[in-house]
């Protein structure tokens, strides 16, 4: 009985907060006092609290993990990290769930919605990283066909792709289905006799590639730089027709390669106005493949936590990160 | 068996046509229709059909109104507070116990439920999840499972008792809980977000509405189970409805409702993972993060993790079934563990000791690495084999074949097997499916998912029957059935990934490992189940081992392997999304595209309806197996 009454209490109580907390019913993401996000998330939400998206690629825990310890160290903020795929982050925007993307890679679609229509977010600049997006072979195909990284000898080779996910077409692996991809109109603009195949992850691309290459296995698939795997796999770039101002436009059209694009932070607007000093460093922080590539392998290849290999590049690195505190 | 349509009561002088004679009849049919009209009639996927881009827009409308829709001002988003208030507490009371104190009380718990055993099992695996290095990790993952879990059994033994106790509502539930059960978690992510947002409040919402038919389901089972001689002497002795069912249905039922909560916790484990995907702390994410490094050994701890969990409250909630009453050496005994646990929380260090903690990520990685790069040759070979003669004819007959030639055959091999009116649902199911526009890719994932059933039932039955026959077999075999059904699927496809590739098989490997555990467990049930005078009797009358078998137990379990056939369907449909991000295609992809991808949010959606109206139709056509006459 004991227990029972307890339980009551405890039901009422909650009820009864629960009433208190919003008269009048229960609103998103307008800072509700007690009915604010961050109650949800156990701790005590301290004053200065900025939540970073963590995107599920290394790269990106990189660069958010360099990003938190500067700013837990010289911005006097707390930082709460949040795993998130990208669209979801996107929408942690509105809902105050996510202050800070740190590594956006284009996703016009978002920008149009949240930043244009919502005002929401608004981009915070570059990351200093450029991001390649393109068809990749092992290594090993590229030293006995050399010509093969011409897309023009795709058609030449394309029995080599052939897999039991392909038909009588060659195979191009693709990855995740959230990536950017003009794979369908490019091989059909350019005649290529190759198929789709989608792996649907980023773990499919990984693992084809890495045996693709030991067991000398033809593959050709889709792939993109900065990312760890080229530290550990050698992979040959296929060029397709070089990338000119608007050629994707019209995304049924495209019969080129894709652009580089120039990554970079996308920050809640409530962030931007009320961050201060955390925001300016956010805004600041500029780094380059290299920097985030020798991050990004501590924590693949050298069993380092992202935390850790933070700090190590931050003590060795003091000239690039102190460029980021405003002054 | 009792089989009033079949031939027995036909009459005398008419043509007396064997079953499979009618079977083959439709095969031959379904030929001839097919070599004629071969390549016509055939819907091939379009990304921007019409019910998709309804829904988008319907999301977008959901989406503008959150602030001003009465429905989310009054309740959603009470709900949502609600739950995360409860988890909040969870959490906040579960980490304050310090681990010492949660070890503790773990093994109080535990000596209630069944003795200083599961005391001690209680305890170890608390321990091992410091040892593993993920203690707060774990005690986010357990806040979050005892929510759900809370949640479930608030909800859903009152629904159950309900159900259990009338026909008419068994009817009308029945539906919704298929629905729930065959809904990929993925499918209903995405709205997840829409309606609750991203944190620990949606993604116990998500794993409420995942464990919540299995406790409805079992909860009436064991209503309808208590024997109806039992409620008539209650009945006749005077005692009210609520007094039956207090004194009489709920204490009979009492093992098969611990049976539920014990269910329903292990659904909830399930869903470990896929709530991680919407910001849900705990062992999830690092399983997330292993994925996207391909990472064997860094999400192994995590996965095995949750199977210790798993095993830790599997034992003590099935111990708690058992055991009748408490004695007061247990109560002290177990007040003195959890004392003593709490104690060690002011004097021990907050943190789990570092010394304390094992990392095997080297080695594991080392042997995924040599597994993968030497086995290639023989696991490739074994996916080629099954893709030329199995996969890739059945897919290129049920793509290439026109539409009404299929919905023709389901009919009619429905209605052989089952009746008019499973029949005609099964049909309509597959009608929906091509006006959702969704065809094609339905008939990709049919294949796969029809490959993988049959795959599990065969291993299931042989396993099942091999644990009925030895209790040595069986006692060796059950960890690795719990292991095999909680363990997250993200931790085996890395390898499987890389030894089959990305293809429909590694999709189907998934799903047979997922789904074999159920399987091979009903049957064991069923087989044992049989009542041992019968058993006897066929001994005395000099029946062989074999004749047992096959003449005795195995239709007298008739029902459990139905049943089991019943769930391994639905288990493999589980892991149709599973199947999307390995290479499957299909629903599988649209529903995970669904899910990353805004303007798929319509897509993703459907393609889970779609999944859910397969999982309907394959159910009708199996449902009537059980009218058959017995072999």
């Amino acid at each position: 009985m004991k227990i029972g009454s307890r339980v009551h209490l405890l039901a009422g109580v909650l009820t009864l907060g629960i009433a208190i907390a919003g008269c009048g019913g229960a609103k998103v993401g307008e800072g509700t006092g007690s009915a604010a996000p961050q109650a949800s998330s156990g701790a005590p939400a301290a004053a200065g609290t900025v939540k970073i998206a963590i995107n599920p690629w290394v790269g990106y825990e990189a660069s958010a993990a360099v990003l938190a310890h500067v700013l837990e160290k010289e911005g006097g903020v707390k930082v709460e990290k949040k795993e998130l795929t990208e669209q979801v982050s996107w929408e942690g925007f509105e809902t105050g769930e996510v202050d800070v993307i740190v590594e956006n890679w284009g996703h016009p679609e978002e920008v149009k919605k949240f930043i244009d229509e919502k005002k929401v977010a608004l981009s915070a600049g570059s990351t200093g990283n450029k991001g390649v997006i393109g068809w990749y072979v092992p290594k090993w195909m590229a030293d006995r066909y050399p010509d093969i990284t011409d897309y023009k000898n795709l058609n030449k080779y394309a029995d080599l792709f052939k897999t039991s996910e392909s038909g009588d077409k060659g195979q191009l692996l693709f990855g995740d289905p959230s990536y950017v991809s003009n794979e369908e109109a490019i091989i059909k603009n350019l005649k290529l006799d190759l198929k789709v195949v989608t792996g649907g992850s980023e773990a499919a691309l990984i693992e084809g590639a890495t045996q693709a290459q030991q067991q000398k296995k033809p593959l050709l698939f889709y792939f993109w730089n900065p990312h760890w795997l080229f530290s550990r796999v050698e992979l040959a770039r296929v060029s397709l027709p070089a990338y000119t101002e608007g050629c994707d436009a019209d995304a049924k059209k495209v019969a080129c390669d894709y652009a580089e694009l120039d990554l970079d932070k996308i920050v809640s607007k409530k962030f931007a106005d009320t961050g201060g000093k955390a925001y300016q460093i956010v805004k600041n922080f500029q780094w380059t493949n290299e920097d985030q590539n020798s991050v990004a392998n501590d924590v693949q290849n050298n069993g380092l936590s992202a935390e850790d290999a933070a700090k190590k590049w931050v003590d060795a690195n003091p000239a690039k990160w102190q460029a980021w505190i405003p002054q | 068996m009792s089989a009033p349509a079949v031939p027995v009561t036909a009459p005398q002088g008419t043509l007396r046509l064997p079953r499979w004679a009618v079977l083959a009849g439709i095969a031959v049919l379904f030929t001839v229709g097919y070599l004629l009209y071969r390549g016509t009639g055939t819907l091939p996927h379009d990304d921007e059909a019409a019910p998709f881009l309804f829904i988008n827009d319907a999301r977008e409308t959901i989406d503008a109104g959150r602030n001003e829709n009465p429905l989310f001002l009054y309740l959603i988003n009470y709900l949502r507070l609600f739950t995360a208030g409860l988890y909040d507490l969870l959490e906040v009371g579960l980490t304050a116990l310090g681990w010492p104190g949660l070890i503790g009380v773990m093994g109080a718990l535990g000596w209630l439920a069944g003795g200083w055993r599961i005391a001690l099992l209680a305890a170890a695996g608390f321990v091992s999840f410091g040892v593993l290095g993920l203690w707060e990790a774990s005690v986010l993952t357990l806040a979050l499972i005892v929510a759900a879990v809370l949640l479930a059994l608030v909800v859903g033994i009152p629904l159950g008792i309900w159900t259990g106790g009338s026909a008419r509502v068994r009817r009308l539930i029945t539906p919704v809980l298929d629905v729930m059960q065959i809904m990929p978690t993925f499918a209903y992510l995405a709205p997840m977000v829409l309606f609750f947002q991203i944190g620990p409040a949606s993604a116990t919402v998500a794993t409420l509405i995942y464990a919540l038919p299995v406790t409805i389901r079992i909860t009436a089972l064991a209503i309808e189970q208590v024997s109806p001689t039992a409620i008539e002497a209650s009945a006749s002795l005077g005692a009210t409805r609520r007094q039956t069912l207090r004194k009489v249905q709920l204490p009979m039922a009492r093992e098969t409702i611990a049976l539920a909560i014990n269910q329903t916790i292990m659904m909830a484990l399930s869903m470990v993972v896929i709530a991680a995907l919407i910001s849900a702390p705990g062992l999830g994410s690092d399983i997330v993060r292993g994925l996207s490094r391909a990472n064997v050994g860094f999400m192994l701890p995590a996965g095995v993790a949750i199977v210790i969990m798993a095993i830790v409250l599997d034992r003590m909630t099935m111990a708690a079934a058992r055991r009748r009453v408490s004695d007061r050496v247990s109560y002290v005994a177990a007040g003195m563990l959890a004392l003593a646990g709490l104690a060690l929380a002011a004097v021990l260090p907050a943190e789990f000791p570092e010394e304390w903690r094992i990392s095997f990520a080297g080695p594991v990685n080392d042997a995924v690495t040599w597994a993968k790069f030497s086995w290639y040759d023989v696991t490739t070979a074994i996916k080629n084999i099954s893709s030329e003669a199995l996969l890739n004819p059945l897919q290129g007959l049920l793509t290439s074949a026109p539409w009404w030639l299929v919905a023709a055959a389901v009919l009619a091999v429905a209605w052989w097997s089952s009746g008019v009116r499973p029949a005609l649902t099964a049909l309509g199911c597959l009608v929906a499916i091509a006006l959702l526009g969704l065809w094609e890719h339905g008939m990709e994932t049919l294949t796969t998912v029809l490959v993988a059933v049959a795959l599990t039932l065969l291993i299931g039955l042989l396993l099942g029957i091999a644990a009925a026959r030895s209790l040595r077999f069986s006692a060796v075999q059950r960890p690795l059935l719990d292991a095999a059904q909680t363990m997250p699927a993200f931790v085996y496809l890395l390898p499987a990934l890389a030894l089959f590739g990305a293809t429909r098989f590694t999709a189907i490997f998934a799903s047979v490992i997922y789904a074999v555990p159920p399987v091979a467990r009903l049957v064991e049930e069923g087989i044992r189940g049989v009542p041992p005078t019968v058993v006897e009797a066929a001994v005395s009358t000099g029946s062989t081992s074999g004749q047992l078998l096959w003449k005795v137990q195995l239709p007298m379990a008739r029902r459990a392997i139905l049943l089991a056939a019943n769930q391994g369907i639905v288990m493999t449909l589980a892991m149709v999304v599973v199947g999307g991000l390995v290479g499957a295609g299909g629903l599988g992809y649209d529903v995970v595209s669904g899910f990353v991808q805004r303007t798929d949010f319509g897509m993703g959606f459907t393609a889970g309806v779609a999944t859910v109206l397969l999982g309907i139709m394959l159910d009708r056509i199996t449902q009537g197996a059980d009218r058959r006459p017995s072999p």
